[in-house]
């Protein structure tokens, strides 16, 4: 039998199946790195326990959630009740469909025609994902009035204002980076960070969007921060002011899609901020087939960054976060998108 | 033949949410209907090749403007309402003008539909033009915006600041 | 490939269900709601002649709608709060102070 034709979309079939396992695995291997860097910052091992270096542990937390008693409170409305966690793992899925992960490869010379290393890649790609992104808040304010509980209300009332508040700042920012680029497809943007330039003839800098807009990289990583309601931004789910905000009533696996969820976004937001300002899948001394190497090695360097600021900084008051979205950082991303499109003009007539 | 396929299963999600959104007791679930209607649109305007309109429809509609009508809803905590008021007030049940009056709406549709089918000029279909003017590329969206439709731009400014101090007047408690 | 009718059709359908859910319904917001999907069938068709007529205009003008839409929304939501606080009720029936 000839199997030459079926090859391509098996390919493509194969590296959707890795993508979507390798997100859940991640948002599992975050919690374990989580609790590993938390115990290490706070001068203590973290899990060790559970196989080597805590390795399992993970798996004994699902575990431990799948047999779980799964309560729904009294009043809680039926469908909007398991509606909401599924809303939230839905969108963290599909916002990560249109960030590219790698460049062509073409298995070793088996495909006569490469695949590009990514799920789908249209031309609008940052619009798709920010609109996605902003999908995700029904996921939470759902779940927070269909609670029928008042810290669970208060959690997701506020988690949503979060949310579309830091909105602003996070698609201003990308509309500079936009600018630069030329292109509102991904691959395009990384496509256009190839290349070093010479500083002074000696030292090779190569072409990030980062060297060039380090005030927008800044604004994307606290606005992304905000979006994913993490680290000083993360009020809404404060254990100690909210009980535990607007997944209160929840438990078992509904409990579990949350956090997931959160995980899946942080690894959307390093992923689309790698792609846009740290040169996505571009770096020395491997062939740009295994580009992905570097891809997640940056990746990790900006969840690492993430896990870092959560358990070094205290937490933002919520009026001070809203104050600072609305009055700090709005305002500096719209100097920066100003000065960007200034300088764009200048440096191109 | 996928593309007939799509254009019916979009047309009727967004006619069946848009029916079960006038049909729903419970404001909530009329909300997100409405969300899922306007996502079927968005796959309608992708048929349409206008990608940008399709992400700004989602961006825009369903992520901001039902974000406000959800938080109104729950702000209000507006009811469900009644069961026996609601079967006492359909309109369908009221004797005279207003029964006669929705099946002479329902006739109505039935009439645009066949009149719209039989126009023969406009059977033209719809795809088949290749131009880079068509296919809706942001690029040239932005010329034109930016260009011919720069009174309309700004004019869309001050209506957007007009409304943002209105809505925030009218919202405001009185005793402050 | 789709023909034009079939989209107006459409276009005309989700129309008309607006229209109706504005007279049917006595609720302030599933009223606003329906006002939105009549604008949503009117972009519908702006987009749909566009494409036919081969001009980008169609795409623009939907745009121009959605804000209008937005603000329209933003400012009706305001009133529709307004008014619960004053009595408490969301059924346009309830406001007969200016009946004769």
């Amino acid at each position: 039998m000839d199997f030459t034709p079926y090859l391509r979309p098996a390919a493509i079939g194969v590296m959707i199946f890795i993508t979507f396992n390798a997100l859940i695995i991640a948002s599992a291997i975050l919690v374990l790195a989580e609790r590993k860097i938390m115990g290490f910052i706070q001068q203590r091992y973290g899990p060790y326990l559970v196989g080597p270096w805590g390795l399992m542990q993970p798996f004994a937390d699902i575990l431990k959630l799948l047999f779980k008693e799964e309560l729904r409170p009294k009043g809680a409305d039926k469908w909007l009740f398991t509606l909401a966690p599924v809303l939230a793992i839905v969108t963290a899925f599909v916002a990560f469909a249109t960030v590219p992960f790698g460049a062509q490869t073409d298995l070793f010379g088996l495909l006569d025609e490469p695949i590009k290393l990514g799920i789908s890649d249209v031309n609008v790609g940052v619009l798709v994902v920010f609109a996605v992104t902003s999908m995700g808040v029904y996921g939470i304010v759902l779940a927070g009035w269909s609670s029928n509980s008042k810290y669970a209300l208060f959690g997701g009332l506020r988690a949503s204002a979060q949310m579309i508040s830091y909105e602003l700042a996070y698609a201003t920012s990308l509309a500079a980076v936009i600018m630069l680029a030329g292109s509102l497809s991904l691959r395009e943007v990384v496509d256009r960070q190839q290349g070093y330039w010479d500083l002074f003839g000696v030292l090779p800098v190569p072409k990030w969007y980062v060297f060039l807009q380090p005030f927008g990289f800044l604004i994307y990583v606290i606005a992304g921060v905000a979006e994913t309601n993490r680290a000083p931004f993360d009020f809404p789910e404060a254990e100690q002011e909210l009980v535990a905000g607007f997944n209160t009533e929840y438990s078992s696996v509904r409990f579990a899609m949350f956090p997931q969820a959160e995980y899946i976004n942080m690894v959307t937001m390093s992923a689309v901020a790698t792609d846009l300002f740290l040169g996505g899948w571009h770096g020395p001394f491997l062939p740009p087939e295994y580009g992905w190497i570097w891809f997640l090695v940056k990746v990790g360097l900006i969840l690492f960054a993430y896990i870092w600021v959560r358990w070094t900084v205290p937490r933002y008051r919520y009026d001070q976060l809203m104050t600072f979205g609305w009055k700090w950082l709005f305002p500096a991303a719209v100097l920066n998108l100003i000065v960007t499109a200034a300088l764009v003009l200048y440096f191109n007539a | 033949m996928p593309e007939t396929f799509a254009f019916y299963m979009f047309a009727a999600i967004a006619v069946g949410a848009s029916v079960l959104v006038i049909g729903q007791r419970n404001p909530m679930y009329s909300v997100l209907l409405l969300i899922a209607s306007f996502g079927a649109l968005s796959g309608l305007y992708i048929q349409l090749d206008a990608p940008f309109v399709a992400v700004a429809q989602i961006i825009i509609y369903a992520g901001a403007i039902m974000v406000l009508f959800l938080f109104v809803v729950m702000l209000l905590n507006a009811p469900r309402e009644d069961a026996a008021e609601w079967d006492r007030t359909h309109p369908l049940r009221q004797p005279g003008v207003t029964r006669w009056g929705t099946l002479l709406a329902g006739l109505l549709i039935v009439q645009l539909a066949m009149a719209l089918g039989k126009m023969s000029e406009l059977g033209a279909p719809v795809a088949g033009r290749s131009d880079a003017a068509t296919t809706g590329s942001v690029t040239e969206l932005g010329r034109s915006l930016f260009t011919r439709h720069t009174f309309a731009f700004e004019a869309t400014s001050i209506l957007i600041l007009v409304a943002m101090i209105g809505a925030t007047v009218l919202a405001r408690r009185e005793d402050q | 490939m789709i023909p034009l009718s079939y989209y107006l059709i459409l276009s005309a359908t989700l129309f008309a269900i607006g229209t109706a859910g504005v007279f049917m319904r006595r609720n302030l917001i599933t009223i606003l709601l329906s006002i939105e999907i009549m604008l949503n069938a009117v972009n519908l068709s702006f987009v749909a002649f566009g494409r036919a007529a081969g001009d980008l205009d169609g795409q623009i003008i939907t745009f121009f709608v959605m804000t209008v839409a937005a603000a329209e929304a933003a400012v009706g939501l305001a009133l529709v709060i307004a008014l619960f606080r004053h009595k408490e009720s969301l059924n346009p029936d309830a406001f007969t102070s200016l009946k004769w």
